[in-house]
């Protein structure tokens, strides 16, 4: 197809410069035919669709800003005598990853605004990927076919984790030397393995000389690497797949309705990468953020109060913080269950997210594709399990800031960790209830809606002198997104006795499979949908307002 | 010698020999006890005594007894110093209201430093404790700003945060910020250890050390502090920080997000 296309621009003169370069580069990479299948790629238009690109954008400046900071970075734990600029540190020792650290914020020109640029971003990073996580569980957009890409997304949110917590611990300032140093006691409180664990990670004793060139190593190619990895098979499979978008008229799960990504996507993401970028270094401009000077390099004798992690490991922190210090002591070995059982419910609690969408498949047992987003009112269930997830985790974010909430709270440290010892129980439960309650009273207001239509707080007297307020009936488009979802019907198990008179035997995971459905789908659980006939019994005018 | 050898069988030399050793004693403990400041002005010191006394059984004595030797509501004041009382009149904590928190905060002072001066000599004269520290004490000059700080990481961060931001303790009870606390207040809390805090005498942290203690919290947390930064968030660390990504970092991008949606291209009638 090139070949004729350049023979006819040749008999004509020369073509475009641009068209010959595209002509040249097709010729070599074959990029016309994946242009022409993807180039078109329609994209819903909803606000909370952006919420991944936020992600996107902000992982990309934390990268580009990154690079810089490796320029300066002495990743090494030779003690050196500080002379730099700032007063307060001058002839104190302190690690070389500690003054170089001192000397981009200082000395290096734009040194500092690019450290806050990389640290906000990347607490911007992790928030954008919880909301994004949060807004994909809640609209079931984590159905058939985006298992996968569920898992990639969450591996993406761990590893950022991961990847923040390895660079917060490079400048080997004092804080985050009690963060490592917490660390290495969740380690060790590993039975068995934790003792060889640490030795191997710290290369000895700890603190050792090894650990920041270990996680620099670690915080700009491991684990980036395997990020950036996810970010392309995540954005594939989003292509893949194609968006999901909200029910509505002409929506359907066969086809995708927005924009496309050429012109006008591409317009626009473009332009909200800028706003992204600019939107962080305006606040990396305006607020501080780890100002190492003041806190002083590390020492293992010296420690502050106030030593929390960054707000993503604030849930890890909680969980230690309010367990109570419990430990076995047996044939003189100890087991800290007081740091160990925390260290464990940090992976409980995350995995029990990574396989909700596996759960509830097993549940609905639907296999179907869906492309169509739930409502989160229309999966009450989901919602609430949601909700008491999350409220499980800002609950022990508290936790993990007590001594914060205590001071500018004026409360009792001792009550706000009897609190959240509580609470981590109590607190999903009550969230469980309140949110489902919710969820069924909205499903039972649109079902009202859409029976007699919307109040108009119009009110109107009759001849009799009666008074009765006038409803407008939804137009035909509001009906039917009101009315798009399906329901699902609890599993039934079926009889127990065949027509032989023969029991059949029923497997424990078909019960559990059974209870479990009856409380997602049961009539205590959902608001059946109005039906046509319903509707048309309603509107054909038999005495209603 | 030889007369001396002679009598030491004598039934006095007891006696004697022990006179002896009292002597050498009081006069060992009178040369080398800290001497009491106004010793050379016997007359204003008594005075300034018997101001005290009166200010003491007006605003004191309820708690901490008539003569200082302390009650069930407040302990006694037997050699706690004229430091001591200079601390807690002079920064408000005392005299305390009957009920109280869990601690005793800091709050307006009533007295004028005359009259905590007088209350703080009649404190002192009931048994000797650390003095006021002079203004060469506590002042700046000759202070050591980075071996201040290595010392507050030490001693003192464990409670007050990295910059003597403060923090909280059991049961409600908290060390408090030290931003725009008084030098003198600050080594009088050192000196004494006021309520949770324990106390830094000049054998734990010498002269020197407070004075480089007191210069560091003047460079990081005090109105001549620089921020390089910007915005200092309270200094508390990454709560704070924390809290502000998600407001504003985050709100202000959900913000963006939202208005970019909602200008949509709008298809072209044809």
């Amino acid at each position: 197809m090139s070949t004729t296309t350049t023979t006819e621009s040749r008999s004509r003169g020369k073509a475009p410069a641009g068209e010959r370069i595209a002509d040249w580069a097709d010729g070599r990479l074959g990029i016309y035919s994946l242009a022409k299948a993807n180039m078109r790629k329609i994209f819903p238009d909803h606000w909370s669709f952006m919420l991944g690109e936020v992600c996107l954008y902000s992982f990309l400046i934390i990268i580009l800003t990154g690079v810089y900071l490796t320029l300066f970075f002495h990743p090494s734990m030779n003690e050196v005598v500080y002379h730099g600029s700032y007063v307060p540190l001058q002839g104190q020792l302190m690690s070389e990853a500690f003054s170089s650290t001192l000397h981009i914020s200082f000395e290096v020109r734009g040194g500092l605004l690019i450290r806050q640029i990389h640290h906000w971003a990347a607490l911007i990073f992790l928030a954008g990927m919880f909301v994004h996580m949060m807004r994909v569980f809640f609209t079931g957009a984590f159905r058939k076919p985006r298992e996968i890409n569920w898992l990639f997304g969450f591996l993406l949110f761990v590893l950022g984790m991961f990847t923040g917590f390895t660079g917060y611990s490079l400048p080997d300032d004092l804080l985050s030397g009690t963060g490592v140093r917490f660390t290495e006691g969740a380690i060790l409180s590993m039975p068995i393995v934790g003792t060889y664990i640490s030795f191997f990670l710290f290369g000895g004793e700890f603190p050792g000389h090894d650990f920041v060139a270990r996680f620099y190593s670690i915080h700009i190619l491991l684990l980036p690497g395997i990020m950036l990895g996810l970010v392309v098979g995540h954005l594939i499979l989003v292509f893949y797949h194609k968006h999901t978008q909200f029910a509505g008229p002409g929506k359907s799960n066969k086809n995708v309705v927005g924009m496309p990504l050429l012109p006008v996507y591409m317009a626009k993401a473009g332009g909200f990468f800028f706003l992204v970028f600019g939107a962080i270094a305006a606040i990396a401009a305006i607020a501080q953020i780890n100002p190492i000077w003041a806190i002083g390099p590390y020492r293992p004798d010296q420690v502050s109060t106030g030593a929390q992690p960054d707000w993503y490991m604030g849930f890890a922190e909680g969980l230690i913080r309010y367990m109570p210090g419990w430990e076995i002591n047996l044939w003189g070995h100890t087991l800290v269950l007081g740091v160990f059982i925390p260290l464990v419910l940090f992976g409980v609690v995350l995995a029990a997210l990574a396989l909700y969408p596996f759960i509830e498949s097993w549940i609905t047992g639907d296999k179907r594709e869906h492309h169509i987003l739930d409502r989160p009112r229309n999966a009450p269930t989901r919602t609430a399990l949601g909700v008491a997830w999350v409220t499980m985790y800002m609950i022990t974010l508290v936790g993990g800031g007590n001594d914060l909430w205590a001071t500018h709270f004026h409360l009792s440290i001792n009550s706000i960790t009897w609190f959240v010892r509580i609470f981590f129980f109590v607190g999903p439960v009550i969230a469980y209830i309140v949110t489902k309650r919710i969820c069924l009273g909205l499903q039972r207001r649109d079902r009202d809606k859409v029976l007699h239509g919307r109040e108009t707080g119009t009110i109107k007297r009759l001849p009799h002198g009666e008074f009765v307020e006038i409803h407008e009936p939804l137009s035909q488009e509001q009906l039917h997104t009101l009315t798009a979802h399906e329901q699902y019907q609890p599993l039934e198990l079926g009889p127990t006795v065949d027509e032989n008179g023969v029991e059949r035997k029923l497997k424990g995971s078909q019960k559990l499979r059974a209870k479990i459905s009856k409380a997602y789908f049961d009539e205590d659980s959902q608001i059946e949908k109005p039906t046509v006939d319903e509707y048309k019994e309603i509107t054909s005018g038999h005495g209603h307002h | 010698m030889k007369k001396l050898s002679a009598r030491r069988r004598h039934p006095l030399a007891a006696v004697v020999v022990l006179l002896l050793a009292l002597a050498a004693t009081g006069g060992l403990y009178a040369a080398f006890a800290p001497a009491s400041k106004a010793q050379a002005d016997e007359t204003s010191q008594s005075l300034a005594i018997d101001e005290g006394k009166k200010l003491y059984a007006v605003g004191c004595a309820s708690c901490h007894g008539t003569g200082g030797q302390g009650s069930s509501d407040g302990p006694s004041l037997v050699g706690v110093g004229a430091a001591a009382v200079d601390f807690q009149v002079g920064t408000g904590r005392m005299p305390a209201a009957t009920s109280q928190g869990p601690q005793v905060v800091k709050k307006k002072n009533i007295y004028s430093q005359a009259q905590i001066d007088q209350l703080a000599t009649y404190i002192a004269s009931l048994g000797a404790g650390p003095n006021v520290p002079t203004s060469a004490q506590y002042g700046p000059e000759g202070a050591d700003i980075a071996k201040g700080g290595e010392l507050f990481r030490t001693n003192c961060a464990q409670c007050h945060n990295f910059t003597g931001k403060g923090g909280a303790l059991t049961e409600g009870k908290f060390a408090p910020d030290l931003e725009g606390v008084d030098p003198k207040h600050i080594y009088e809390a050192m000196q004494t250890g006021p309520q949770n805090m324990p106390s830094f005498p000049d054998t734990t942290l010498s002269e020197q050390n407070k004075k480089d203690i007191i210069a560091y919290l003047n460079a990081v947390n005090s109105d001549e502090t620089v921020n390089p930064g910007g915005l200092e968030l309270g200094g508390l660390g990454p709560v704070s920080e924390g809290l502000f990504a998600w407001i504003f970092g985050l709100g202000a991008l959900v913000a963006v997000a939202v208005w970019v949606a909602a200008r949509t291209a709008k298809a072209k009638k044809s």
